[in-house]
């Protein structure tokens, strides 16, 4: 692999940029690897990634139903954050922000990382409460946010109507280190640093089975023919329950559509992400200038990747009265993903029934932000058979214990 | 948009009229069960892609509880019923069944 610099670009721009090698290669499977990863979305190339590097395990696969990067990771609305309330999530989700700051750096591949800050807007007396918590959480647990009030809100976003009518804002939660980044990019990254590390990704091979012999998996079906394995690792989000059921369990997890939505571009006048809980919707500006918008849940299983109709108009309108300004914004496109929702809200990176064969799903609404946190436990959950400091409250076993990760009470909302 | 008809009072509700329930015809299990049971039946999911029974709620309409057999892959609906039947009625199991003919039934 040739290595990005600017050095490159004018090596290139002498030979009128005929040069550029592919990204990551294409090969046809091999037949057996010592793990194959389903899912080349970012959570399961990350995983690939730190399994290569942290763990020294390189004969391995990445399957692909799709295209890479073309489920959830180029579906989200890129907010990356780490306030959360409960500490096994801020501790993997501070992993995971701590990774992103580092990241272009790392795969030498611009992810586009833009820490601009983050607020979370109180606009009921409850949010105002429960965001100081959550900063007294968060400080216990070593991640830097705090609690402003409306008028520093302001000064941060001046487009924003802090005296609105119904929901006027009474102060937010503030991360400073929060913010973007280039979602497919991550997605993209991780897969050259694969392809450069001798793994192979094989995309448009749909996984039909899982085999097993003594409660061990062998190996995978695919459209593309056997292909064996010492470990399987699923990553697959939306479509985990699919896959559970070819190896033989269930999961507590239900699929639902998100959706999310990009205006016209427009000049620069935002330059954090806003979001507002309480009347549910965020915003943040794109550097093309789109205002990129995320929307609510659907209330029922769902696999189509679209959104009701009702949540478009439900999320726009909250927005119009915190951001008037939008209100005359064309709304360019519309799109959903289906994400993967825990009874708890929180996700699991979890053995499984099925020995040698481990799962990383149930990211629900908030799985961009964990991309890097997410692959570096499961990688260490592969590597060694049991899972590390990060990994181990989100065992799927927790349910039946009781020791919940209850982020659904924490954030109110989809997170 | 997703439509149901509320099999009680015969109205074609939109899915703002009515409030989502989930998994329909799940077993339930409380005091004297196994772990492994209450677990199971508190949160393992079927979550198919493909034919799914649910229950909903008229919310904006008569209140009442009922159940509907619809496709998650592709949000046809292949009819609703009343929330007291334990098992879907034979005919709507003949009407997936002639436009899924792969369908398993209801495990």
């Amino acid at each position: 692999m040739k290595r990005y610099s600017v050095f490159a670009i004018a090596r290139e721009a002498l030979n009128y940029h005929m040069g550029w090698e592919k990204a990551w290669k294409s090969p046809e499977p091999k037949a057996e690897y010592d793990a194959i990863i389903v899912g080349a979305g970012g959570h399961g190339l990350a995983t690939a990634y730190y399994l290569g590097k942290n763990h020294g395990l390189r004969n391995v696969a990445i399957v692909e139903k799709g295209w890479l990067g073309g489920g959830n990771t180029g579906r989200n609305t890129t907010i990356i954050r780490s306030n959360y309330l409960q500490d096994p999530s801020a501790a993997i989700y501070d992993k995971a922000l701590q990774l992103y700051e580092n990241l272009s750096q790392d795969l030498n591949y611009n992810v586009m990382f833009s820490p601009r800050g983050l607020l979370m807007l109180a606009q009921t007396h409850h949010e105002v409460r429960g965001y100081m918590r959550t900063v007294h959480a968060n400080l216990l647990q070593g991640v830097q946010t705090e609690y402003i009030g409306p008028q520093r809100v302001k000064e941060l976003v001046p487009i924003l109507n802090i005296d609105g009518p119904r929901y006027p804002v009474l102060g937010a939660l503030y991360q400073p280190r929060g913010g973007t980044g280039r979602h497919d990019a991550v997605a993209w990254g991780y897969a050259r640093a694969c392809s450069a590390m001798g793994m192979d990704i094989i995309q448009q091979c749909e996984v039909k089975g899982i085999r097993s012999e003594g409660g061990k998996v062998v190996g995978i079906e695919t459209t593309k023919g056997y292909i064996g394995t010492k470990k399987l690792g699923m990553v697959v989000a939306g479509h985990s329950g699919q896959l559970a059921e070819m190896a033989g369990f269930r999961l507590p997890i239900e699929a639902v559509a998100l959706q999310a939505l990009v205006s016209e571009p427009i000049k620069p006048c935002m330059d954090v992400v806003v979001m507002a809980n309480t009347v549910h919707g965020y915003m943040s500006q794109s550097d093309k200038g789109e205002m990129v918008i995320g929307g609510g849940t659907d209330g029922f299983n769902n696999y189509t990747q679209r959104g009701s109709f009702q949540h478009i108009e439900e999320t726009l309108r909250a927005l119009i009265e915190t951001f008037p300004m939008i209100s005359r914004l064309k709304m360019l496109r519309q799109w959903g993903g289906i994400v993967d929702m825990t009874g708890d809200r929180s996700p699991l990176i979890s053995k499984t029934p099925l020995g040698n064969c481990f799962i990383n799903c149930g990211w629900g609404t908030g799985g961009f932000k964990a991309i890097p946190g997410s692959g570096w436990a499961m990688a260490e959950l592969m590597a060694k058979g049991e899972p590390g400091p990060l990994a181990e409250a989100f065992n799927m076993w927790r349910f039946k214990e009781g020791q919940f990760i209850d982020e659904s009470v924490a954030a109110g909302v989809a997170h | 948009m997703l439509i149901l008809e509320c099999p009680y009072c015969g109205v074609k509700a939109e899915e703002t009229e009515l409030a989502p329930g989930y998994e329909a015809h799940l077993k339930r299990y409380g005091p004297g069960s196994t772990d492994e049971e209450f677990e199971a039946y508190m949160f393992a999911r079927k979550n198919p892609k493909g034919v799914h029974f649910e229950r909903w709620r008229h919310a904006y309409g008569c209140g009442k509880w009922f159940l509907a057999a619809r496709c998650t892959a592709t949000l046809e609906v292949f009819g609703t019923y009343p929330a007291q039947l334990s098992a879907p009625p034979a005919e709507i199991i003949a009407k997936i069944k002639a436009k899924r003919p792969d369908w398993k039934g209801l495990k």
